[in-house]
């Protein structure tokens, strides 16, 4: 009964940040299970909306419903998981002491902190102090703190932003892995050949959705070869419009 | 409604701080050993030991309510600017949580600060005290609680760390002007003295002066000590009213 409702179900949402319309008017749905794109440039409203699904942004009008229940319900604290694009990790502290200390935040079983950073591939690096991490290294110790407790919904903000192209793999691999094991995850990119391997995309650009479909849809709706292409298309095809 | 606390997170917040300390030795070292050496300083720079035994018991109560202060306002505000509070209220954490952390974390370190001060301060400068050690460390490590309750409480008015360094002088030195360590509160402008009287350093700086003059717990220090834990907490309840799950 339960799995009939979507993982995330955002209506009419519409947020002002410093006096400007950082989100007008946004509606989507993604089932449960799936990997849902967040793409669009540095500005577009990604990181307002991601902050919209957890529950940390003040709202104008719109609903955000998450696993059935309001964003940001505390019934949903131990479900949703949340990796901020700057990583929000204590710097002083060791790999491991952060994953233990979050991990007993959320309750999460004894064993997972030593299993997120497995996940992440930080097993070497789990007694170096976070501060002392090169920058691809903290941002995989920031989506670790995000897998404790294993949330049933993951919302990452640019979670493979400055990695090696091995290491971006690894972690598409993982992503992909969750997915499979029922994990919603919510994922932001800027990069365009990184959307190629979601289920879904929203395209967005100056806070609105330009395109809600899977990738494959996007170049055959387009007409186009790949999927810059296909946003450069929907971006003049926009402007065209009378709107 | 959501700032309800759990044990658990609390116990698990106060580790986490005290873990950050450790790690950082040159703060710990600083903590500890810059309230012992202004004592030093202080006995040496008065030279005779009457005075010592008049200003030393206030100042023992005064120096760590402003290291606390600084040390607290400056440590949230990098939770606030790091992105970590933000992380920890999308997780069962409660406002209360987060604050008693820091209370705990911070009340363990004021009583080492406090101690090592007052080794030094009862044994090598000879400082006399009439009343009992214990009411002494009661109420300098409830003045290292207050100092850094106001402290979580001013760095929600801070957005840099720039501003949360200035609010140090703001907060605390027009209470260090008032409370009575200068000049006697008596002996002021009426006025003043009842701006004195709303302020909390001043009771700080009383109690310690009572534990130094009286040697039974008197009413009047009960008092005074009621005084600074109805402000710490109201510190921490205005904290807590100033930590936002949400924000624009």
């Amino acid at each position: 009964m339960m799995s009939f409702v979507p993982a995330v179900a955002v209506a009419g949402l519409r947020v002002v940040r410093g006096g400007k319309p950082v989100l007008r008017d946004v509606s989507f749905e993604a089932p449960r299970g799936s990997v849902l794109g967040l793409i669009g440039p540095s500005g577009c409203g990604k990181t307002t909306l991601m902050r919209c699904l957890v529950g940390v942004q003040i709202v104008q009008a719109g609903t955000v419903t998450v696993l059935g229940e309001p964003a940001g319900s505390r019934g949903l604290r131990r479900r949703v998981g949340y990796s901020t694009q700057i990583p929000a990790v204590y710097a002083d502290l060791t790999v491991r002491e952060n994953m233990r200390y979050f991990g007993a935040v959320l309750r999460a079983p004894r064993t997972d902190p030593d299993r997120v950073i497995e996940e992440v591939g930080l097993g070497d690096h789990r007694d170096q102090v976070v501060g002392t991490l090169s920058g691809g290294q903290l941002n995989r110790a920031n989506l670790a703190a995000a897998l404790l407790g294993e949330p049933e919904l993951l919302v990452l903000d640019e979670p493979t932003v400055g990695l090696d192209p091995v290491l971006r793999e690894e972690l598409w691999a993982l992503f992909r892995e969750l997915s499979a094991r029922g994990t919603t995850l919510v994922v932001s990119s800027h990069v365009m050949d990184e959307a190629g391997r979601t289920d879904r995309l929203l395209l967005m650009r100056e806070g609105e959705i330009l395109a809600d479909a899977s990738p494959r849809e996007l170049t055959e709706r387009t007409g186009t070869a790949d999927l810059d292409a296909a946003f450069l298309h929907l971006i003049h095809e926009r402007a065209e419009s009378p709107a | 409604m959501s700032s309800v606390m759990s044990p658990a997170i609390t116990a698990a917040t106060t580790r986490r701080i005290l873990a950050q300390l450790r790690h950082d030795h040159r703060t710990l070292g600083l903590l500890v050993g810059v309230p012992s050496l202004l004592m030093i300083l202080l006995r040496y720079v008065f030279d005779t030991g009457a005075l010592f035994d008049r200003i030393g018991p206030m100042l023992l109560g005064l120096f760590p309510f402003v290291i606390m202060f600084v040390v607290a306002s400056v440590g949230t505000l990098r939770e606030r600017t790091g992105g970590t509070l933000e992380r920890l209220m999308t997780t069962p954490t409660g406002k209360l949580d987060f604050l008693l952390g820091y209370a705990f974390a911070f009340g363990l370190l004021s009583l080492v600060q406090v101690g090592v001060v007052l080794v030094i301060s009862l044994t090598w400068l000879g400082l006399d005290l009439a009343g009992s050690v214990a009411s002494l460390v009661l109420v300098a490590v409830l003045d290292a609680l207050l100092g850094m309750a106001l402290g979580l409480f001013a760095s929600a008015f801070a957005r840099t760390e720039f501003q949360a360094v200035q609010f140090m002088p703001a907060f605390v030195l027009p209470q260090v002007l008032l409370c009575g360590l200068l000049i006697p509160r008596d002996s002021m402008a009426p006025w003043l003295r009842v701006i004195s009287d709303v302020l909390p350093l001043s009771y700080a700086v009383d109690a310690m002066q009572r534990v130094s003059r009286e040697a039974s717990f008197s009413t009047s220090l009960l008092w005074d000590v009621l005084v600074i834990a109805g402000f710490t907490l109201g510190a921490l309840a205005l904290g807590a009213a100033t930590l936002r799950r949400r924000t624009g």
